[in-house]
């Protein structure tokens, strides 16, 4: 019996260690944190996502698999600012891990690493589903990635300290190959400067930002409501007198709205993917901004 | 500048030609005021545009300010964490949300008379007031304590009557930096046997617990104890754990133990069938030594302590549960279906003693007891969700006479509340919601509800609203 206890925190650790499989097990809460820990960690990682591009990351179940996952999370990364607020707190609190507690070394929220857009000076739920840290939808802008990357870098060689060398050349490698990246499509999108866009919600402002779009109007009548039918024909209005180049939306939103106002302004849809894996293009974060430029340059041309 | 224009007008009006006639004069002077208004109105106007972009400068100015004083604090605290979150008040409170709700009620029958035959109630598990009613209002308040624990607790404020009953529902702590997949949770707690149990009033898909729980749990379970639990570092969802409470609470009755007098086990299941279907399964056991339980049969009804049965010995309860939920692409927003079904099965062993009019009789019980519900709740649209479900139960006691003390034994094994009267409680539900935010809920339900040989229609419109934080929700 004294063995026994002698041995615990020993038996303890062997159990904690990532042993069986030699990686750094990532649960990214969306798929752009996945598709980005992977860029970095390559082969030192196995990263998954709690959630797809065909889903709306605000309304997620906290569902059992999702709780099996993260019991056996290394790293925890997701965008933080309380996009997950509904789930993530039950997977945390469910999973009985240590390792990706609030505050750990396992736990990181990207919002962190940067200054939000759009935060609101009062917070109010007669708004909507306001965010009070500002808006969460970073993915969208690439000058984004490099800050948050890395930290990730950081986080991984705290973690695995072992591969830190692998790491660091991994983020290098990807910087590097992401600065050129963002120098082609910032030529690729000269066209797009000043192009007046109707968005479903609210999810776009940082490619906006980015690209020099200009967001004339939401179909959600407030963050989170669906579009109704009084706020839609005020829309209409608007944008008989002012028109506007297209309607954006993501492929997991509700088509009926953007179908109706399509059909009485005659703008194109433009469907874009809001993340890794939001359609067959998308399929890492290279493909994601390719895709994007190309489906909007579609609408200019 | 406005100077400078009357000048310009008046060297303009020397050289004018000495035109010495009348009407001549005043065509110019009228010119001249319109002149001068014309000037007055450019010179407002751009006095305004100057000032206009003198604060538009001061507020860039200060934005620049604000700015770098962020960078400087964000370079500060991290290397590059930007301070976000540093300036706003506040951050160390814990999460609250206050929960509101109340209904309208109609019953066919006497809420009063409620009861189910063979089954002794207790806990919660009478019917709201009839009419106009203020449910009960919920405070929860949550943090973690510091980097080893993480605190909740629940108060459920009621009317009693003569005023508002204040009731801790729960009080718990979890530990968060066990290893291998363990955790510990102590305190006041709702059990986690069952799917239901632990699931909060204002989190339920109808207005009222199955009857199963009415019956075998008082509504809900909750009391002080000890929970282990310990997630598989599997794919597959399992998760295992074992409570010991106090047992002073419904269905126990009094506390004899020192570590406890209800211990319970529970193995919980779960995956994903592709992105759109997930599923729950658990198996639970509770056992109940040394009850000791006084109680009619009725919820409210005759509430003289000496009346009716007293109940001491054990009770054993197993509950099977299943939940199977679809989303189309993992999206409940727009359509979901969620089904959801628990079997119970009860075993009891003991004395029971039967008072009327200040005498007692001695019986032998050995009861037998099962019962479930199953539901379907359907989101077909954004906000709108149907719902249908089915309850029943059905006891098998044997009951024998071990000493009448002056009673009538036949009267004596007809009116106590075990005695069922070969009458299975069976109840339908119907309910209709309607949610135009995640934080607010209006419901109608219908229950046919035959607890009792005699039918009752039971109507009720609920309203459900939750303030402050947001609450995350289990599966």
């Amino acid at each position: 019996m004294k063995f026994v206890i002698k041995q615990l925190p020993l038996v303890c650790l062997l159990l904690l260690s990532r042993v069986a499989t030699g990686q750094v097990s990532v649960f990214a809460c969306e798929p752009e944190w996945a598709a980005l820990a992977q860029e970095i960690g390559g082969k030192h990682v196995s990263a998954s996502s709690a959630t797809t591009g065909m889903q709306d990351v605000h309304h997620i179940q906290a569902r059992p698999s999702l709780i099996a996952k993260l019991r056996q999370a290394d790293l925890l990364v997701c965008t933080g600012a309380g996009l997950e607020s509904g789930w993530l707190p039950v997977l945390q609190r469910r999973a009985n891990n240590p390792a990706v507690q609030t505050g750990a070394a396992g736990y990181m929220e990207a919002t962190q690493y940067l200054k939000l857009l759009d935060r609101p000076l009062q917070v109010d739920r007669a708004a909507g589903d306001v965010h009070a840290q500002g808006n969460p939808h970073i993915q969208l802008d690439p000058r984004n990635y490099p800050p948050i990357a890395q930290a990730m870098a950081g986080r991984l060689a705290e973690i695995d300290p072992q591969h830190a060398g692998d790491y660091e050349a991994g983020l290098s490698d990807f910087l590097q190959r992401w600065a050129a990246a963002i120098d082609g499509w910032q030529v690729q999108a000269q066209p797009l400067q000043g192009v007046q866009v109707v968005v479903h919600h609210d999810s776009w402002p940082y490619l906006a930002d980015w690209l020099g779009l200009q967001r004339v109007g939401t179909l959600e009548p407030k963050p989170g409501v669906p579009p109704t039918s009084a706020h839609l024909s005020k829309l209409l209005q608007q944008l008989q007198e002012h028109a506007a180049a297209a309607i954006i939306r993501s492929p997991y939103q509700n088509a009926k709205a953007a179908d109706w106002l399509s059909q009485r302004t005659g703008l194109p849809i433009v469907v874009l993917p809001s993340t890794v894996g939001g359609n067959a293009e998308a399929q890492d974060l290279f493909g994601l901004f390719s895709d994007i430029l190309q489906r909007l340059l579609a609408i200019t041309s | 500048m406005k100077k400078l224009s009357r000048k310009a007008v008046s060297v303009w009006l020397l050289m004018l030609p000495a035109v010495s006639l009348a009407d001549d004069l005043a065509e110019i002077r009228r010119q001249i005021d319109a002149l001068q208004q014309e000037y007055e109105a450019r010179i407002h106007a751009l006095e305004e545009r100057l000032s206009a972009a003198e604060e538009e400068a001061a507020e860039a100015r200060s934005q620049a300010q604000a700015a770098e004083q962020a960078a400087g604090t964000a370079v500060a605290a991290a290397q590059t964490t930007i301070a976000v979150e540093q300036e706003r008040p506040g951050t160390f409170n814990p999460a609250i949300s206050l929960i509101l709700q109340g209904s309208l009620n109609s019953y066919s029958q006497d809420p009063d008379d409620y009861g189910l035959p063979g089954f002794q109630l207790g806990g919660e598990a009478g019917l709201p007031a009839e009419g106009l009613t203020l449910d009960e209002t919920e405070l929860v308040m949550s943090a973690s304590v510091d980097q080893l624990f993480y605190a909740r607790s629940t108060f459920g404020l009621h009317d009693d009557g003569d005023g508002t009953e204040v009731e801790t529902e729960e009080a718990f702590v979890d530990t968060l930096a066990l290893p291998a997949g363990t955790g510990l949770r102590f305190g006041r707690f709702y059990s986690d046997i069952g799917y239901l149990n632990r699931v909060h009033s204002h989190a339920w898909d109808f207005r009222d617990q199955p009857l199963v729980y009415r019956a075998m749990l008082g509504s809900q379970y909750t009391d002080d104890g000890v929970q282990f639990s310990w997630v598989a570092p599997t794919d597959l969802y399992l998760r295992l754990g074992a409570e010991t409470f106090r047992g002073a609470r419904f269905p126990g009755g009094d506390a004899t133990d020192t570590l406890g007098n209800v211990q319970t086990v529970f193995a919980r299941f779960g995956g994903d069938v592709g992105s759109s279907h997930s599923w729950q399964a658990g198996l639970s056991q509770m056992w109940v030594n040394d009850v000791d339980r006084s109680s009619s049969g009725h919820a409210h009804g005759d509430e003289g302590e000496e009346e009716g049965d007293s109940f001491t010995g054990d009770s054993n309860l197993t509950i099977a549960d299943l939940v199977w939920k679809w989303a189309p692409n993992g999206n409940p927003t727009d359509r979901n279906l969620i089904l959801q079904a628990e079997y119970f099965y009860r075993n009891e062993d003991g004395t029971d003693i039967f008072t009327e009019g200040g005498d007692s009789a001695l019986l032998d019980y050995d009861g037998r007891q099962q019962g479930f519900y199953a539901q379907l709740v359907y989101q077909f649209m954004p906000r709108w969700r149907i719902g249908a479900r089915y309850d029943w139960l059905e006891s098998d006691n044997d009951l024998a006479i071990i000493n009448a003390g002056g009673l009538d034994p036949d009267e004596v094994l007809e009116e106590t509340v075990f005695n069922s009267d070969s009458h299975d409680p069976s109840r339908w539900s119907l309910m209709a919601d309607w949610s135009p935010s995640e934080f607010s809920r209006l419901r109608l339900q219908y229950n046919h509800d035959k607890s009792q040989p005699v039918t009752d229609h039971q109507w009720t419109l609920q309203y459900i609203m939750s303030i402050g934080a947001h609450g995350a929700h289990e599966f």
